[in-house]
């Protein structure tokens, strides 16, 4: 029976070439827009860490002065120094990683290499383990070697590839500044987005070639990039100079395996303001908040607003273009009240008279759906080839390509429904007798 | 014209009159707030740096390992590209508008007070009026000895003896007026910190932030007298005529590299380029928002095309007959188009209020200004044109029948 609905709609849609191709490049475009832009929308909210993200904490706390303060101010987005080691060592987390980013100059040995810059991360022990960061060689550094302030280094793939033709290059040193470091570790690629450890560096397509232990930078001065904020007589920082005391400049995250735990620690971060306010460190009540990764993401608005704006943008399209299949759709069907009136009189059932219009509307929305992938697939080259920092993650996921296909039939469908509805619902002897 | 029959048959067509009007109210909603957006980007793609952006190039440089001395390795660096030839002014700076990466702080009028009055954009370097090109309004340049090392500054800030202090800045126009509106801002004092104040010695008429993200605030800006010294998040402007922009970047990597080929040089570019890598994402946003509202329009008018053709085909019999009682073809023309004018009118009425509520929320979520009723009128004009032009084809069709086809059976 399909085959034959099926052979009917092709006829039907034959007859009216220019009408049908009218309702499927609608459908086509519209759903083409759409796509495109929900695929970016899709991709920059995505999780960067599934499965992890639950169990990371990023522990917000307020050692501002007093002045300026208002019930309801916001905690920091940072933490300061000071601050951050203490939380670091209280180790009342499952894991715990305290750090910034910032920019090294490599000499590489090979005379036929230029020196250059690379970005860095400077962090403690715990990184690896808590950010799920797959290593190709070796492995991190430990505890002990961030109090030893060990030469210690961690490089990517990429920094492997350039340095070393990718050989393992664990237990060999290399020149960053003035000093002679060891490499223990090769991570994988490795490229969590949005950059959610460290938002001031950009949210995406921002990546880090040289980990290694935050006390060794400080000592050595490694220069830090990033957003720094100070209040009373504080300032920020220049060139190998850090922030000044009152300034908050690092990220402090925590691992904490279930909800329980993360309530106790945020009793701890409560318990700790109020520590420091006895000491005199403190001025304000504890101010503290404690967002997992997924809360901390949307806490910072991560997805730019222009995105959105551009999913919303092409979806009030794609509505326009849907009501104009609609109209297109009904106006045709309606036309064939005579056709669709001797198959009743003939005996089709009203039912078997609607599966043969959806049958038709069905067959626009495939057609419509495989114009509309081609489309976003051409949409998405277009984002690729934009100098945004996210363009380079635009790339239609399977799951969005099913997303395509089914928007594009059900939103057909739906719009050849109440065509079709109307269509069957012609008194056959009234239009017969018209006619 | 007579519009009760039009009315009359239209009340026949219910489904497709109300899938029309729905359709080019939401095209006239998008279209409105479309227009509106991009009207929008462009003046922000406007805003002014104040600096002489033709003229203006960019070289930023890290050194591999750190000079003895920054500020006596800044001085150098200067001196030598300075002797370049076509160089008019060299300078050095922390920040450039619309560079992106900023350096700002909070001004206060009183050391005591509890929330800062403002945040502006605060420009530390060497010859920066000349170098960027600045036009002083008021007041008088940096000179020599108004200068302090970032170090000492630094120092005396940490230790809270507020040495040094007041120092002289430069400030914006628009930052004068909105500190001390009506009154002479030279020799006012303003604070960072309750420790570090500045007396304001000279106003120059424009100089827009690195991150100019709101426009009411784009233009606050001031200028101190630091020393910064070398380092890698300094970089060196010269000014230069714009056809020798490039020949003087190439000729500025090299001399940088001679002074110390232990250097990479991490950004060297014409300040043109730094505006338009700013503005890149509003005009790509402009450019999307112009296809889309060309691609809802065109739905439109094809969907106006598709429906009046069937219309047309439908009513061939009708036609005729009217025709052959006496009616002109241009009596059919002008129904078809009355009829597409009353219908897209009563589109135009609901997409009005739509456009409206879209407006609403649109400033709910994303803090846009509220939509100008100048727009709405736009948007009709458009889609009454769009209308008319796309019935046309149906309507002369409609007026060739012949009234011949009122005496032919089906």
């Amino acid at each position: 029976m399909f085959a034959y609905y099926l052979d009917l709609a092709l006829h039907s849609l034959k007859r009216n070439k220019v009408l049908t191709a009218l309702m499927v490049l609608a459908i086509a475009v519209g759903i083409g827009a759409s796509m495109t832009t929900f695929t970016v929308l899709h991709v920059l909210s995505g999780d960067p860490l599934p499965g992890k993200s639950g169990k990371l904490y990023y522990p917000q706390i307020d050692p501002q002065d007093v002045r300026g303060m208002m019930p309801g101010t916001l905690p920091p987005e940072q933490v300061t120094l000071i601050d951050g080691m203490n939380l670091l060592r209280a180790k009342h987390a499952d894991r715990q990683a305290l750090m910034f980013g910032g920019a090294v100059p490599i000499r590489p040995d090979s005379s036929a290499l230029d020196p250059f810059y690379v970005e860095a991360r400077f962090t403690s022990a715990d990184f690896f383990a808590m950010f799920d960061a797959p290593f190709l060689y070796g492995r991190g550094w430990t505890g002990a070697d961030d109090d030893a302030r060990a030469r210690d280094v961690v490089i990517t793939r990429k920094l492997d590839d350039k340095l070393f033709n990718g050989a393992d290059s664990v237990g060999h040193t290399m020149q960053i500044g003035d000093n002679t470091f060891r490499i223990v570790g090769v991570l994988d690629d490795w490229r969590p987005n949005p950059h959610f450890y460290d938002l001031n560096t950009g949210s995406y397509n921002y990546f880090e070639q040289v980990f290694l232990p935050l006390q060794t930078a400080l000592e050595l001065h490694f220069e830090h990039n990033g957003s720094n904020d100070c209040w009373g007589n504080g300032a920020g920082g220049a060139g190998g100079v850090y922030p000044s005391a009152p300034c908050v400049w690092l990220q402090f995250w925590v691992e904490l395996d279930n909800p329980a735990k993360a309530a106790a620690y945020k009793q701890f971060l409560i318990h700790y303001s109020e520590e420091q306010k006895a000491l005199g460190r403190f001025q304000r009540a504890p101010n503290v908040r404690l967002d997992n990764l997924m809360q901390w993401l949307d806490y910072n608005g991560v997805v730019p607003s222009d995105v959105r704006l551009q999913a919303w943008l092409a979806f009030g399209f794609l509505l326009v273009c849907l009501l104009n299949t609609v109209g297109l759709m009904l106006a045709k069907f309606l036309r064939r009240s005579g056709e669709l009136s001797v198959r009743r009189a003939l005996g089709a059932s009203r039912r078997a008279l609607f599966a043969q219009l959806l049958t038709e509307s069905g067959v626009i929305g495939i057609a419509g759906g495989a114009g509309g992938l081609m489309l976003a697939m051409l949409g998405l080259w277009m984002v690729r080839h934009r100098p945004s920092d996210y363009a380079a993650l635009a790339h239609l996921d399977p799951a969005m390509l099913l997303v395509t296909f089914a928007l594009a039939i059900g939103a057909s469908l739906l719009a050849g429904m109440l065509p079709a509805w109307r269509a069957c619902n012609v008194a056959p002897a009234l239009q017969l007798k018209s006619n | 014209m007579d519009i009760l029959p039009i009315l009359a048959t239209l009340r026949r067509h219910k489904i497709i009159i109300w899938l029309l009007m729905l359709e080019i109210a939401l095209s006239c909603a998008i279209v409105c707030n479309g227009v509106y957006l991009i009207v929008q980007r462009i003046q922000r793609m406007d805003m002014p740096s104040g600096v002489a952006e033709h003229e203006l190039v960019q070289i930023q440089q890290a050194p591999i390992t750190l000079p003895p001395d920054r500020y006596a390795r800044a001085k150098g660096d200067l001196a030598a590209l300075q002797q370049i030839p076509g160089v008019e002014a060299v300078g050095m700076t922390n920040q450039v508008p619309f560079g992106g990466s900023s350096s700002n702080g909070n001004v206060m009028l009183v050391p005591t007070q509890p929330h800062p009055t403002l945040n502006a954009a605060t420009y530390f370097g060497e010859n920066l009026l000349p170098a960027f090109g600045l036009r002083l309004v008021s007041g008088r340049a940096l000179a020599n000895d108004d200068y302090a090392n970032a170090d000492t500054v630094l120092k005396s800030l940490a230790d809270g003896s507020g040495e040094g202090f007041p120092m002289p800045t430069i400030i914006s126009q628009a930052l004068a007026t909105r500190l001390w509106p009506q009154q002479n801002p030279l020799g006012k004092l303003l604070w960072l910190a309750p420790k570090a104040n500045f007396r304001v010695v000279g106003v120059v008429a424009t100089l827009a932030r690195a991150n100019a993200y709101h426009t009411a605030t784009a233009q606050y800006s001031m200028i101190i007298p630091l020393h910064m010294g070398a380092d890698k998040d300094q970089s060196y402007l010269i000014r230069t005529r714009p056809d020798e922009r490039q020949r003087v970047l190439a000729a500025a990597a090299t001399v940088l590299k001679r002074a110390d080929p232990a250097r990479v040089i991490t950004h060297a570019r014409t300040y043109d380029e730094i505006r338009s890598d700013y503005f890149q994402d509003d005009r790509a946003m402009a450019g999307m928002l112009v296809s889309v509202i060309v691609a809802v329009l065109l739905v439109t008018g094809l969907g106006i095309v598709g429906l009046a053709s069937f219309w047309v085909a439908q009513r061939r019999k009708q036609i005729g007959i009217r025709r052959a009682l006496g009616a002109t073809r241009s009596d059919i023309l002008r129904y078809f188009q009355t009829e597409n004018f009353l219908i897209v009118t009563f589109g135009i009425v609901l997409g009005m209020v739509l456009a409206y509520g879209l407006s609403l929320w649109l400033m709910a979520r994303y803090e846009l200004p509220r939509l100008p009723l100048s727009y709405l009128p736009a948007g009709a004009i458009a889609l009454w044109l769009i209308g008319q032009a796309a019935v046309l084809g149906p309507a002369l069709r409609a007026a060739a029948v012949p009234p011949v086809v009122a005496t032919r059976s089906v």
